[in-house]
């Protein structure tokens, strides 16, 4: 025992410093999301009723609404979510179950990798490019939605390979040695074993699309529509445009306006996770091991 | 060695990963409905030889092989020959207990289920818990997820789900090598049990388990085969050295 110098003060001070460091911060962006709502609340509340859900937007903001943005973007998240979960599920069994791990699978991986970091006005332009103009849907809904499918796949497809990584080898094997082709294996065994950590992917996914901006304005989303999309090749506007419209009058008013706005995009968000979270947590208690 | 009855005859096994060389040109023939075990130091190619003959090691992508493997008289690296199908005629038991994290019913049914199985499933779920020793110990709780079970009975949870398939040959690598030592004479027992149906090919480091378990021992060192033969013969008057050596325990 000699020749440790054990030091257990100075190491018992330590660790308590670095905990009390890490609650600290945890407390911290806690309480500044705290503030934002307080702040946000205290402006926005008296706005918030039936009418205002049911109002398409006006120029009077006793008047003004966000039907139709919410409207918007619920097709929006639904139509992404068609496109791009399906899409991004698929590429990532194909890229960790399928494909020969070699020199093009490592340029594959890095590619999705940067694409997840590309700034979200670039893919904008790119859908502007491409589904607008290329393709002729013009400012419709599946225009949008495609450019944001674009933008979540990157997101979906590497949170899900990771997740396809995660289920032990042991498993794949079990099912291979019962004379299951690995389509059987995948579908039955890896994929429900996967879906928690899929989900999670998803979940970023949809927060994220539901809350982008810069790339709906880029294609030519609309401000202002008095109108419920029917179809997906109607114009819309979504929550954040809409958001983002009012609080850029100089009327004060709209600014309490904007955000009885806020209110109700961070009440979408919530909703959705929780959901997605509660389907996560009955997922994960179905597979351990 | 010439056995009477082979199932499996093997020509001049290579078998490389990229390009190290872990089995060396290995020629056996093994007996059906008995129990061979492959012997040897960690290390020396028992898992690689064994997970060749059912083709499970396809997934490894720096693997390949020469020689011939025929069983029934047909090549299973044949261009012609389906792995899925000889996998569902070979079996596997593993060292680690992998049970599938769904029910104990769930766990039997699903290989035959995929494989089209037509007869009575809570039938066959009786009846390959009870081959794997394991059905009075959880026939109330058959919607029990698996991984409720202790280790031993995850493993004869999963040798009934390979006896389930109806397999020809049945490979097994240090199937026990997980488990405490109770555990571990459970499994012993019922591989002597299972040999009357089936034949099986067990891995093993264990010295005493192969004695105990086996008709026909097979002693790999360094990807060569040294000496095949009766289990008796081979743990009493080896004919080489280095067998003798390595069972009295001087090496490995
Ligand atoms: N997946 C693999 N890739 C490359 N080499 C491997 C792989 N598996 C085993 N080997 C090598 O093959 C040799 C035999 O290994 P293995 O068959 O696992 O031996 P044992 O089961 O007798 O302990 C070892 O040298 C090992 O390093
Ligand atoms: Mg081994």
């Amino acid at each position: 025992m000699n020749n440790f110098n054990l030091n257990s003060a100075k190491r018992k001070k330590n660790e308590r410093i670095f905990k009390y460091l890490c609650q600290l911060f945890t407390w911290m962006s806690l309480l500044i999301l705290l503030v934002l709502i307080y702040h946000v609340s205290i402006q926005g509340l008296h706005y918030l009723n039936l009418d205002f859900l049911n109002n398409y937007p006006s120029r009077f903001p006793d008047k003004a609404g966000i039907k139709s943005a919410l409207w918007g973007s619920t097709w929006l998240i639904s139509l992404v979510f068609i496109l791009s979960v399906p899409i991004g599920v698929a590429s990532a069994i194909y890229l960790e179950e399928y494909e020969k791990k070699g020199r093009l699978a490592r340029l594959i991986e890095i590619n999705i990798a940067n694409l997840a970091g590309v700034p979200s006005i670039v893919y904008g332009i790119l859908g502007l490019t491409i589904f607008v103009r290329f393709f002729a849907l013009d400012r419709s809904l599946i225009a949008g939605a495609l450019t944001m499918s674009l933008l979540v796949l990157p997101v979906i497809i590497i949170a899900a390979r990771e997740a396809l990584r995660a289920v032990p080898q042991s498993i794949r094997h079990g099912a291979y040695a019962l004379g299951a082709t690995q389509w059987q294996t995948i579908y039955h065994h890896v994929l429900p074993a996967s879906l928690p950590g899929i989900l999670t992917g998803v979940i970023l996914a949809m927060s994220r699309a539901i809350g982008e901006t810069a790339p709906l304005i880029m294609i030519g989303a609309l401000t202002y529509v008095a109108f419920i999309p029917e179809s997906v090749m109607d114009p819309f506007s979504t929550l954040p445009i809409q958001i983002f419209n009012w609080a850029s009058r100089p009327q004060a008013a709209f600014e309490e306006v904007a955000a009885a706005g806020i209110i109700v995009l961070l009440l979408v968000l919530l909703t959705m996770n929780a959901t997605a979270v509660l389907i996560r947590n009955y997922a994960q208690r179905k597979y351990r091991w | 060695m010439v056995v009477n009855n082979p199932v499996l005859k093997i020509h001049n096994l290579n078998i490389r990963y990229g390009d190290s060389l872990a089995v060396k040109n290995c020629s056996v023939e093994i007996e059906k409905n008995k129990v061979t075990a492959i012997i040897g130091p960690s290390g020396c190619g028992k898992s690689t030889f064994l997970r060749t003959l059912n083709r499970m090691n396809d997934f490894i992508d720096s693997f390949s092989l020469d020689g011939q493997i025929l069983f029934d008289g047909v090549d299973i690296y044949d261009r012609q020959s389906d792995p899925v199908d000889i996998r569902r005629r070979i079996g596997m038991v593993f060292q680690k207990p992998n049970p599938f994290p769904k029910t104990i019913y769930k766990n039997i049914t699903w290989g035959p289920h995929i494989n089209g199985y037509k007869g009575n499933f809570d039938n066959l779920v009786e009846g390959s818990l009870k081959g794997a020793a394991l059905w009075d110990e959880v026939k109330d709780r058959l919607n029990e997820s698996a991984l409720s079970l202790s280790g031993g009975q995850q493993q004869r949870l999963c040798i009934a789900r390979c006896i389930a398939m109806q397999p020809e040959v049945i490979l097994m690598d240090e199937p026990a090598s997980a488990l405490d030592p109770k555990s571990t004479a459970h499994i012993e027992e019922l591989i002597t049990k299972l040999r009357k149906d089936y034949t099986i090919v067990i891995v093993t480091h264990n010295m005493q388990q192969a004695a105990r378990v086996s008709d026909y021992t097979l002693f790999l060192y360094e990807g060569e085969l040294i000496e095949y033969g009766i289990t008796k013969n081979i743990f009493t008057k080896p004919d080489n050295q280095q067998t003798e050596d390595y069972i009295t325990g001087r090496f490995g």
